[in-house]
């Protein structure tokens, strides 16, 4: 079996220097503003999860125009594994956190037991921790869909 | 909002989701789904449901649609039975 590579050069659609010099210059953009939607997500429209579609939908891209190995060099496999359980953790552990100091599940004020701060305060740098955690666990399991789906789950050669 | 802007694009979400499911070639009907839920994150935009019409334009119209491909592409083009 011809492996796609083999196959899209067959029929003449090799990579296009028009479609990847735009990518190389889009994705620093697209990458900073899902950074800006997942920290002012609690302001303004947007929040974790669009941000993590973003920042995942951004290495996505780089994997579309270019190859698979090219995602994989710049957000590699154990990076992935790393931050997509690092912000699940950071999502469920804050939320035990706060029902560990004596308030309910995600109750952020409760966390004034831990830190001395204002519980207003706390509500709003607490949904901002969430935020985060739920905007990394999205962007790699986001990007891991996309390898294994594409690649048939072998992570070798990609669409 | 604008009464007009809204038909418009109810039309064409009608006509969209209508295409999706009649078209028989696979990759067409998904990338007319791509267009279904741009237009639907534009109805969202414009009836004030920015969050929404957020969530539509990168999940529905960006990530779901190359998903779609990518799934297609393991695919054959006809079934052997």
């Amino acid at each position: 079996m011809k492996t796609l590579q083999q196959r899209y050069e067959g029929r003449g659609l090799g990579h296009d220097l028009i479609i990847q010099t735009s990518v190389r210059l889009m994705v620093p953009f697209i990458q900073l503003f899902g950074l800006y939607v997942i920290v002012h997500g609690h302001y303004s429209p947007g929040g974790g999860f669009q941000g993590g579609v973003l920042l995942g939908a951004s290495f996505i891209l780089l994997a579309l125009a270019f190859d698979i190995k090219m995602s994989m060099r710049h957000f590699s496999e154990r990076i992935n594994l790393v931050l997509g359980n690092t912000g699940a953790l950071l999502f469920v552990g804050t939320g035990v956190l706060c029902a560990l100091v004596g308030g309910l599940f995600l109750d952020y004020s409760a966390l004034t037991a831990l830190f001395p701060m204002d519980a207003i305060e706390w509500r709003s740098f607490g949904i901002f921790i969430v935020e985060v955690g739920v905007g990394l666990a999205v962007a790699s399991i986001m990007l891991s869909l996309y390898w294994d789906l594409s690649s048939n789950g072998d992570l070798e050669e990609g669409l | 909002m604008i009464w007009q802007v809204d038909l418009l694009i109810l039309v064409l979400v009608v006509i969209c989701a209508l295409a999706t499911i009649t078209t028989k070639d696979l990759l067409g009907a998904s990338v007319i789904f791509g267009v279904y839920s741009f237009m639907m994150c534009l109805l969202w935009a414009e009836m004030g449901a920015v969050d929404v019409a957020f969530t539509e334009a990168t999940v529905g119209a960006g990530v779901s649609t190359i998903l779609f491909i990518a799934a297609i592409l393991r695919t054959t083009r006809r079934s052997k039975d």
